[in-house]
């Protein structure tokens, strides 16, 4: 017994077993990872990079640091509390002098102006005569422009004159620093974000709970109802999900608008006055009804594909054991479907944690999300940093809620189709 | 990275390889740019042999930005909006431009002084004048048609819903010109927290009947669906559905707010001087004036008006639909750049969080 263990099976030529083995399976690894290089390279370049260099700029903003070497010296060497003497004056003057030069003082002028608004121009506008700056260099520059007398403005450039920074996560979560460096709240009405994010998450799970409730039942239909006739049911639920996103959001645009098809009807039976139609549209409530119908297909399509599993059996097995069919649901039916409902679930959630255009259209004032201010901030404001730091947040929620299904339901447990 | 993400743009921008006797010339596209064509580009191949190719961007201060800054540089000209011809030129991404270059007008007027104001910047030079106006549905109003900004705002005189434009850029300066500031201190009062305020506070008197729009194809499709009564938007856009599609619009020419789009030049532009020439040319009176046929934006010089004809149509006139017509630039709010670049994000904040409260 002993002897036949302590001897090395060995292939026909001689080899060990193992490493045979082994080699063969390395071959084996190695061809298949060949076959999933192109995806997961697509991935890496167009997916993984882009957001980690996005999620990057979220703390990392070097506009100013990077044009203002004098004065990032002198915050170094005089710790924060130091009176903005004539040294300061002087880095700030050699600075203003190079940024006219290089043409930079909009850029850096940029970065302050995010948390001190109005200093974009303080920089431009002092940078263009930085060349005949003469000492005193203190008198020189506030003669120019008082502002420089602000110590909020020197307080940013302080926060500033490191590229690492937690400044845009401050903003996004309406805070920013007083003077003396200290973590406020915003003014009363410039407080946004935490609003706005509270309500992304809100709207979503009452888009989540309501295409769970819709869903639910056609899926139930559709997985009872003999092949052809699910067939036929099935295109009705899929033409609308291939059909454009921007398409459906217009329709139902066309549909619920005060003067649209839906308040026609009403006002053609009698039951609302002209004068008076019902506003279903530009505001929350069309955000609700359009992203809903958009996204329920997501839910419908992971239910049915598990509710096709469940042997109609156990349903009849329960029944035939006394139950009653309130019972029988819930305690044999329901709980099987939960893969579906999770996944479906989930999916939805995630999509409308995001959800961009169609909030847009028909969001008017109310039914905004936090992704139109994150889109703001790309294509407006120009202030990618914040957008990066709104974007994190709202990364770092779903991701949250992800744990969360995955320790009350389990992720294994999920069912996509 | 960066560098990477910018040479790939830029890589996709040579295409168009750098020849003698060549230019490459980024605008918006549709009908716009379909304008610089027939009244720039076919002109000038014809004047001078040189071939130009019309590239379409979507911002052509993108591409613009992102080649100069991968110092790989194919455009030769692009069509700006004016607060980007001004962060681009502060960045140092822009040729700057010598006034000098610009004919005069026909009677002998240098062109410092026949462009309107603004229009000459340190590195771009303006060829259109657009404006954001008012628009209302005429049939709403019969024998009482709204004629000013205030109007807008009285839903009392004219009810039903109003179309708002849904930034805090442009809205918030018509309010207040529509409350009674006078258009040249809009920026004065605005840069003030009593002035906000002030703002917020003529906009909350409308609050509920306001239909918020984003797109600039939105306005006049609100105005037709009849979803709102009255709208701002853009006058190229109403122009075309009351000329083009003959819609019952009417345009109320009072606190328009008046913005720009410019020809610059890139730094490192392969064709420097037929840019330059290209430039001149473009934006000498006749050229100006004959652009207005295709699209009822202005054009940047006073003595292009006096020239402007028929729309394309062959019957309507033009003049009267024109942003620069005199008759029509009574009371106009002209842009300020420099304020917006310094606020725009602190008015954002303040705009949207009105908007959610």
């Amino acid at each position: 017994m002993t002897d036949a263990t302590s001897q090395m099976i060995t292939t026909a030529d001689g080899k060990p077993l193992k490493a045979a083995l082994a080699a063969s399976l390395a071959v084996r690894r190695r061809r298949a990872f060949l076959l999933v290089a192109p995806l997961f390279l697509f991935i890496l370049i167009s997916f993984i990079v882009p957001i980690g260099q996005m999620l990057f700029q979220s703390f990392y903003n070097d506009t100013f640091s990077k044009n203002a070497p004098a004065l990032v010296e002198w915050f170094s060497t005089h710790p924060e509390g130091s009176e903005i003497d004539e040294s300061a004056y002087a880095a700030l003057a050699a600075d203003l002098a190079q940024m006219k030069k290089d043409r930079t003082a909009g850029e850096a002028g940029t970065r302050i102006n995010y948390d001190v608004s109005g200093t974009r121009s303080l920089f431009t506008s002092t940078a263009r005569g930085a060349d005949k700056f003469k000492p005193p260099f203190k008198e020189a520059i506030l003669q120019v422009e008082k502002k420089w007398d602000n110590p909020n403005v020197w307080r940013a450039m302080r926060s500033a004159s490191s590229p690492f920074t937690l400044d845009f996560y401050l903003a996004a979560n309406d805070l920013t620093r007083d003077e003396s460096g200290k973590i406020v709240p915003v003014a009363e009405g410039q407080a946004i974000y935490k609003k706005l994010m509270g309500r992304t998450l809100m709207l979503s799970l009452e888009i989540t709970a309501l295409c769970l409730l819709l869903g639910f039942p056609i899926a139930f239909l559709l997985s009872s109802l003999p092949m052809r006739k699910a067939m036929l049911l099935m295109i009705l639920v899929l033409l609308p999900f291939w059909t454009s996103l921007l398409v459906r959001t217009t329709a139902w645009m066309v549909l619920l608008q005060s003067q649209g098809v839906v308040n026609d009807l009403l006002v053609w039976l009698g039951l609302v006055r002209d004068d008076h139609r019902i506003q279903m549209m530009y505001n929350e409530t069309g955000t609700i009804v359009a992203m809903t119908h958009i996204l329920l297909p997501f839910t419908i399509l992971p239910l049915y594909s598990v509710m096709k599993t469940i042997p109609p059996s156990y349903v009849r097995a329960a029944r035939s054991l006394g139950a009653t069919s309130w019972t029988a649901f819930r305690r044999v039916y329901l709980p099987q479907t939960l893969p579906g409902i999770g996944a479906g679930g989930l999916l939805v959630f995630i999509l409308a944690m995001g959800y961009y255009i169609t909030p847009a259209l028909v969001g008017g004032a109310d039914g905004q999300m936090i992704s139109n201010m994150i889109a703001m901030h790309m294509q407006k404001t120009l202030n990618w940093s914040l957008a990066a730091a709104l974007a994190a947040e709202l990364l770092a929620i779903v991701l949250i809620f992800f744990w969360i299904y995955d320790k009350l339901v389990g992720i294994d447990k999920m069912k996509l189709g | 990275m960066k560098k990477l993400l910018i040479l790939t743009t830029a890589l996709v921008a040579t295409g168009y390889a750098a020849s003698a006797q060549e230019l490459n010339i980024v605008s918006w596209g549709g009908s716009y740019t379909v304008s610089q064509v027939e009244a720039y580009h076919k002109p000038f191949t014809e004047m001078t042999g040189v071939k130009i190719n019309s590239i379409d961007a979507d911002n052509p201060a993108t591409p613009l930005k992102a080649q100069v800054e991968a110092g790989n540089v194919s455009i030769d000209l692009a069509d700006i909006e004016l607060s980007d011809a001004i962060r681009l030129c502060d960045e140092g991404l822009l040729e700057p431009i010598d006034p000098a270059i610009l004919p005069p007008a026909p009677d002998g007027t240098p062109a410092t002084e026949d462009f309107v104001p603004g229009a000459i910047q340190d590195c771009a030079v303006a060829n259109i004048v657009w404006g954001t106006v008012v628009a209302y549905d005429k049939t709403k109003f019969p024998g009482n048609e709204p004629s000013t900004l205030a109007d807008f705002f009285d839903t009392t005189k004219y009810p039903g819903k109003r179309g708002l434009l849904k930034t805090a850029k442009r809205t918030m300066e018509m309010a207040l010109v529509a409350d009674g500031v006078a258009p040249d201190q809009v920026y004065e009062v605005l840069g003030t927290d009593e002035g906000v305020a002030r703002a917020f506070k003529k906009l909350d008197s409308i609050k509920k009947d306001i239909v918020w729009w984003e797109a600039g194809a939105q306005p006049p499709q609100l105005l037709a669906d009849g979803e709102v009564v009255m709208t701002t938007g853009y006058n190229g856009r109403f122009f075309a559905a009351e000329v083009g599609e003959g819609k019952p619009f009417g345009t109320i020419w009072d606190g328009e707010y008046m913005d720009y789009d410019l020809w610059a030049i890139p730094k490192g532009a392969p064709h420097l001087e037929d840019a330059k020439k290209f430039l001149a040319f473009s934006t000498d009176t006749q050229r100006l004036a004959d652009q207005a046929k295709y699209i009822a934006y202005g054009p940047a010089r006073k003595s292009s008006n006096a020239l402007i004809g028929l729309y394309k149509d062959g019957k309507t006139e033009m003049a009267p639909y024109m942003p620069t017509n005199p008759e029509n630039m009574k009371n106009p709010i002209w842009t300020d750049p420099t304020f917006w670049a310094d606020h725009d994000a602190e008015l954002a904040e303040k705009f949207n969080a009105w908007l959610a409260s």
